[in-house]
């Protein structure tokens, strides 16, 4: 049999889980980490905005981001971080192996893969939902004109099941075209195989601006089919990295609410807010309670910006791929992004 | 009272020196190594899992699969349980290998015996091809004819129409009968058919063996089938109700369909593996002594019954063994598919992994399907060498 390469590499994570005679005992990633100086982070093999390596190596996007303020936070350095490329099918395998110490990589959190894959999620970093992406001369403006037509789409995502159930819920009888890689299904959508592709809307837009030749000749409808809560996952049985890499979320969103960004962290370390003062450290010492030190919230707003600065910058309307802020604002903005409080 | 027969006591030498002890010590250990290899391997996968919290086991095979599979062999819906998608998978990835076992063999054996024609062009020809489609790997051969097929073929809104026959980059849209259970007399008339040809054939043998004349039985062959499944459609009460695609608004509708993802896997995997079984045929028909050939000519036989009778039946059974590789090779290709999108096996497999996390369990199922498949293979072409094995009393 010829293996494809996700299939060797799913062999071969498989393989580990056979091999290691003994499991990783919890509460160990961060000693694991720091012996070894680096945070290893699985991303996504390509997704503008969100996960993508330039032409010398350098990940940008807002999940490597999420990776590199976690990395400053436990490590002091952004850029002490191992960068594993997964696609969908390789991911979880992955993190359960022990391959990976975080997987940031537009993952949705559901209650299968909270329960039933030995990881954890931990914080939302982004609130999606599945939409779909037709040509502008199909004259198709509305998702239930898709009826009995073929949709191009990923496998391995929640994407499959929601195109299924929108479809079964509308009578649609739309037929499914699975490709393995997300280049393969848009490179068969863009040639016209597909009436439309079906993905995440953070998705579609990506794939719109970066792949299309012209991206007006695409359309982007309106419906959104699905909830899709994107963030990282951990793996289950380390309480102590879990709480690391949800606090860091929640961290970067509350610098956003009280207006600590890359540009002005320093000087707020002089502030009189109380609550500014303990998310830099500069009185109550809450790093101590994670296992880090004073500084871990200080080192990663000024590594990446505060939540709103790493928007804006990877997929914000500034950016390529012009995403309005909608869900993913602050929930004193209109939005559902709610920081606990770091305290 | 039976006596026992004398028999001289067997010598069981139980010391190192027997060559039999040795030999039993070496395998008992052999066995035991690869057991105790195996069983800690499973363990330890298990026992990890287990205390990694990862779930496991076969049970989610009977829950909803909830996915939609693009092209199923037969009726599937999304509330079927997941032992029914991977079955339709199994289906899809037994229908292009048998259709391309089928092709492959047919055009395989056509170059193969073009290599010896004695038109210096066809024989030119069969080499480059040989050549050209051994020399790609596979993977490219079936990305290349995907993207031709979606790339040059017209838009499915604009799809070229020859009577009820449409082709676009939504496939080959044809008419197809609507199943009715009338059908059900055409197969059976059909088989029967069949049967009746056997039979026939057989007869026309022993005429043959007996008297040395050789009854022309292609015409009476081909009656008798056409007759039979007719008569079986009549009886079936002879239902013509036809499912014709039509244009629609924004694509072809109704209708069967070939997609240009089976299709593209069927071409690439045909002629790829063609160009092996040419070299295949190739090899077998020269192994046959060139003085086989002398003496066919001699008695008068001409070109085309030297190959049939006297050369093919000879070649057939130096071409067997390697050719069960070929179509093993074929078999296994097909999980290439999954790179262009066609629901075979592997892709279904995928899709399930994902919804289910059963990394282990779904890896395993594809495993032992293309284990099943690969071995029944291999079983039927023992059995059929064998068969035209030379029989040597």
């Amino acid at each position: 049999m010829k293996l494809s390469r996700t299939q060797f590499g799913l062999s071969a994570v498989i393989a580990a889980l056979g091999l290691s005679a003994f499991p990783a005992h919890a509460g160990k990633t961060l000693d694991a980490i720091k012996a070894r100086g680096q945070v290893v982070c699985g991303v996504n093999t390509g997704l503008a905005g969100f996960s993508q390596a330039d032409s010398s190596g350098n990940w940008s996007g807002l999940d490597v981001d999420v990776c590199k303020a976690i990395a400053a936070a436990t490590l002091g350095d952004a850029n002490k971080i191992k960068w594993v490329p997964l696609n969908a099918q390789q991911r979880f395998a992955a993190l359960q192996s022990g391959e990976i110490d975080i997987l940031s990589r537009n993952t949705t959190f559901s209650l299968t893969r909270d329960a039933s894959l030995g990881l954890h999620v931990t914080g939302v970093t982004y609130y999606d939902g599945q939409g779909f992406m037709v040509t502008t001369k199909s004259k198709i403006r509305d998702a239930k004109q898709l009826k009995g037509q073929t949709v191009c789409v990923q496998s391995g995502t929640t994407t499959e099941k929601n195109l299924t159930d929108f479809s079964k819920a509308n009578n649609l009888g739309i037929k499914p075209v699975v490709f393995e890689k997300v280049e393969a299904a848009t490179g068969a959508y863009f040639s016209g195989r597909c009436v439309a592709y079906t993905t995440d809307a953070s998705g579609l837009a990506s794939v719109r601006n970066k792949e299309a030749k012209n991206p007006d000749e695409h359309v982007i409808l309106p419906q959104l089919i699905s909830k899709e809560p994107l963030g990282p996952m951990v793996r289950r049985g380390d309480d102590e990295w879990f709480a690391i890499t949800k606090w860091v979320i929640h961290g970067l969103l509350e610098a956003e609410e009280y207006g600590v960004t890359q540009a002005n962290v320093d000087q707020m370390k002089s502030s009189t807010d109380p609550v500014v003062q303990r998310l830099l450290g500069t009185t109550e010492d809450t790093g101590k309670l994670l296992g880090l030190d004073k500084e871990w919230m200080a080192r990663a707003i000024k590594a990446v910006g505060n939540y709103g600065e790493i928007f804006e910058k990877n997929v914000g309307p500034k950016s390529a791929l012009k995403l309005p802020r909608g869900a993913n604002n602050l929930w004193n903005k209109g939005g559902l992004m709610y920081a606990y409080p770091v305290r | 009272m039976a006596v026992a027969p004398r028999t001289p006591p067997k010598k069981r030498d139980w010391s190192w020196r027997s060559q039999a002890f040795r030999g039993l010590v070496y395998q008992i250990l052999a066995v035991a190594v690869i057991g105790g290899a195996v069983w800690f391997l499973a363990h330890n996968t298990v026992e990890n899992m287990r205390v990694r919290g990862i779930k496991s086991g076969f049970d989610f095979l009977f829950q909803p699969a909830g996915f939609d599979i693009g092209e199923p062999l037969f009726g599937y819906d999304s509330n079927n349980p997941y032992w029914k998608a991977f079955l339709v998978g199994v289906g899809n990835t037994l229908r292009v290998a048998i259709i391309g076992i089928i092709l492959t063999t047919i055009l395989g054996t056509l170059i193969g015996v073009g290599r010896f024609s004695r038109n210096g062009l066809v024989r030119g020809l069969c080499y480059a091809y040989v050549e050209l489609f051994r020399n790609i790997p596979v993977l490219l051969q079936l990305l290349m004819w995907y993207l031709l097929f979606t790339e040059l073929l017209p838009d499915i809104s604009e799809a070229k129409q020859v009577g009820s026959v449409f082709l676009s980059k939504g496939g080959l849209t044809y008419p197809a009968p609507v199943w009715v259970s009338g059908h059900a007399w055409m197969f059976a008339g059909l088989i029967a058919a069949l049967v009746a040809v056997w039979f026939y054939r057989r007869w026309a043998h022993r005429q043959f063996e007996a008297t040395g004349k050789q009854p022309g039985t292609f015409w009476g062959s081909l009656a008798m089938v056409l007759l039979l499944t007719l008569g079986g459609w009549f009886i079936g009460g002879s239902p013509t109700e036809m499912r014709v695609p039509v244009k629609g608004e924004f694509a072809v509708e109704g209708g069967a369909s070939f997609t240009p993802e089976f299709l593209a896997v069927l071409f690439g995997l045909t002629l790829y593996t063609a160009a092996f079984v040419a070299e295949v045929v190739r090899s077998g028909i020269a192994s046959v002594p060139r003085g086989q050939s002398e003496a066919a000519q001699a008695i008068g036989l001409s070109r085309g019954q030297e190959m049939q009778k006297v050369l093919l039946p000879q070649a057939l059974r130096v071409i067997i063994p390697p050719m069960t590789n070929q179509y093993l090779n074929l078999t296994k290709n097909s999980s290439l598919a999954v790179a262009i999108g066609y629901p075979d096996v592997v892709s279904i497999s995928n899709t399930a992994l994902n919804q289910t996390g059963r990394a282990v369990e779904c890896i395993a199922i594809i495993m032992l399907v293309y284990l099943t498949t690969s071995l029944s293979t291999s079983f039927f072409m023992n059995w059929y060498n064998a068969k035209s094995a030379i029989k040597e009393r």
